[in-house]
């Protein structure tokens, strides 16, 4: 227990990172994964199958492999720098890895979302006059995304544990500091494991809370 | 699955204009692409000694086929463990003893909550603090995975049986069966059946996950493809789009039989 006192600021320092990383990521996360969502759905074929194309392989790829692409090969590789400083620019090359991977979960929720809109709301909005863009933005994705609040809450709790494996592009958040108190500290092992795993028990239980009251505060009751 | 309702059928102009916008985003998506390709080119990301070694066949023998092999160890280990780590935890949730209950929920709900990494770091490194014992580093990426992934998995299983009709347990109940009989003979059989394409869905994701592995060097295709194919010949780009091509194929596949799986049972 004393390690955990001891480095309190240090170990909130790092939980510090991993709730900016999950904020930024998701809110990334969140403008992609519906511009890629209206994509799949468009009247152009080009769209939907960019959209479809990117959407399978972000799924499908490890995010481990995503990180160290963006770290090692697009960061290290091809010399994109977005900060002189070489923290900021690991934050940022992490986060758009972790946009990357987890705005295809959202296109996949939000797309799942859609079928749940009647036909009638399309078609009643065609039949006022809205083209396709004014009824996906007005009539069908509002609701879309008042079906699926409670899957979004699960996409963004797995983000936050997912911002952890950041470390491979050299970002030090909680699962950095959790390895080098370990080592540091031999002796109280159990008591720095249960330390960190509650602070993400912690991040997450609220989280799922609120997104099932806001899920069921927001159905569409039909 | 048709998303036609969104817009109306195209008339005669709306197909004109159909046919310029796509040329239009098409042009866009390959100016893009141009961009990148151009990136790429200047640091020589393109140059043939960068490619080539991808197809020899030592190449594939020294790295591509071990990781493969690692992972798939890891993931099939995984899968077998956290399906029985899964089954174990659903039934004792569904427990009608709350001393049994309450602690399975606790379990399940913990390391479904904790990072997968934290699990892995846990065993590789604080075990051998612990106990002075060697963990290796594949039995901390199974151990990981198996209790993230049996935690999901019991919440998986443990929805099957809830889905199922109540007529199944009372009428198993009428005929005399015990507890246990219950829900080894009736409800567990009818729910896996019923969770088959949620199950290899979790299967996907724990393929995906294995790939952790390499942080605690694992040998796994993540590791072998960037740590030994990029480490020798310098090509982090080729290496990894191959890397992730075989994992897309792998987990694509399985998608198509979890959706087969689902079909089947939908007739």
């Amino acid at each position: 227990m004393e390690a955990l006192l001891f480095e309190r600021d240090t170990v909130l320092a790092a939980f510090w990172m991993t709730v900016r990383l999950t904020a930024v990521s998701a809110l990334g996360s969140l403008v992609l994964g519906t511009l890629l969502t209206a994509m799949r759905v468009a009247p152009l074929a080009s769209l939907r199958g960019a959209a479809g194309v990117y959407v399978s392989v972000a799924r499908n790829t490890p995010l481990t492999l995503v990180l160290l692409f963006t770290g090692l090969g697009v960061g290290a590789n091809l010399g994109v720098e977005l900060s002189d400083d070489i923290a900021t620019n690991n934050f940022w090359l992490a986060v758009i890895g972790l946009t990357a991977y987890t705005s295809a979960f959202v296109c996949e929720a939000l797309r799942s979302g859609l079928n749940t809109v009647p036909v009638g709301q399309a078609e009643a909005a065609r039949s006022l006059g809205l083209g396709f863009v004014k009824t996906l933005r007005l009539i069908t994705l509002p609701q879309a995304f008042r079906a699926v609040v409670a899957p979004l809450g699960s996409i963004l709790i797995a983000l936050t544990k997912n911002t952890t494996i950041a470390l491979v592009v050299g970002v030090s958040e909680a699962s950095v500091r959790m390895r080098e108190m370990i080592e540091t500290y031999g002796d109280q092992v159990i008591e720095i494991f249960l330390g960190f795993a509650a602070g993400f028990v912690l991040l997450c239980l609220p989280m799922g809370l609120v997104f099932g009251w806001l899920s069921r505060r927001m159905a569409v009751a039909r | 699955m048709s998303y036609a309702n969104l817009y109306e059928a195209p008339g005669p102009r709306g197909v004109r204009r159909n046919r310029v916008l796509a040329a239009a985003v098409a042009l866009v998506l390959l100016a893009l692409a141009y961009v990148v390709y151009v990136r790429f080119d200047e640091k020589e990301q393109w140059a043939a000694e960068k490619w080539t070694p991808l197809l020899r066949g030592d190449v594939w023998a020294t790295f591509i086929l071990p990781g493969l092999a690692g992972t798939l160890g890891a993931a099939v280990a995984g899968v077998v463990l956290a399906g029985l780590f899964g089954l174990v935890f659903a039934t004792a949730r569904m427990s009608d003893h709350r001393w049994i209950r309450v602690p399975a929920a606790m379990v399940v709900e913990f390391f479904r909550s904790v990072p997968l990494l934290l699990l892995i770091f846990f065993a590789f490194f604080g075990a051998y603090v612990l106990t002075g014992f060697h963990v290796s580093a594949f039995a901390a990426v199974v151990f990981g995975l198996t209790l993230y992934n049996g935690s999901v998995i019991a919440e998986i299983v443990r929805a099957g049986v809830r889905s199922l009709p109540k007529g199944q347990r009372e009428a198993a109940y009428a005929m005399g069966m015990r507890k246990n009989q219950v829900m080894r003979l009736v409800l567990l059989p009818q729910a896996l059946r019923a969770m088959l394409p949620a199950l290899v869905s979790q299967f996907i994701v724990l393929l995906k996950d294995s790939a952790l592995g390499l942080i605690v060097g694992y040998d796994e295709l993540v590791d072998r493809g960037l740590n030994g194919i990029a480490a020798n010949f310098s090509n982090v780009i080729p290496a990894a789009i191959l890397i992730a091509a075989i994992f897309i194929l792998i987990n694509l596949a399985l998608d198509r039989l979890a959706h087969r799986l689902g079909a089947a049972r939908g007739q």
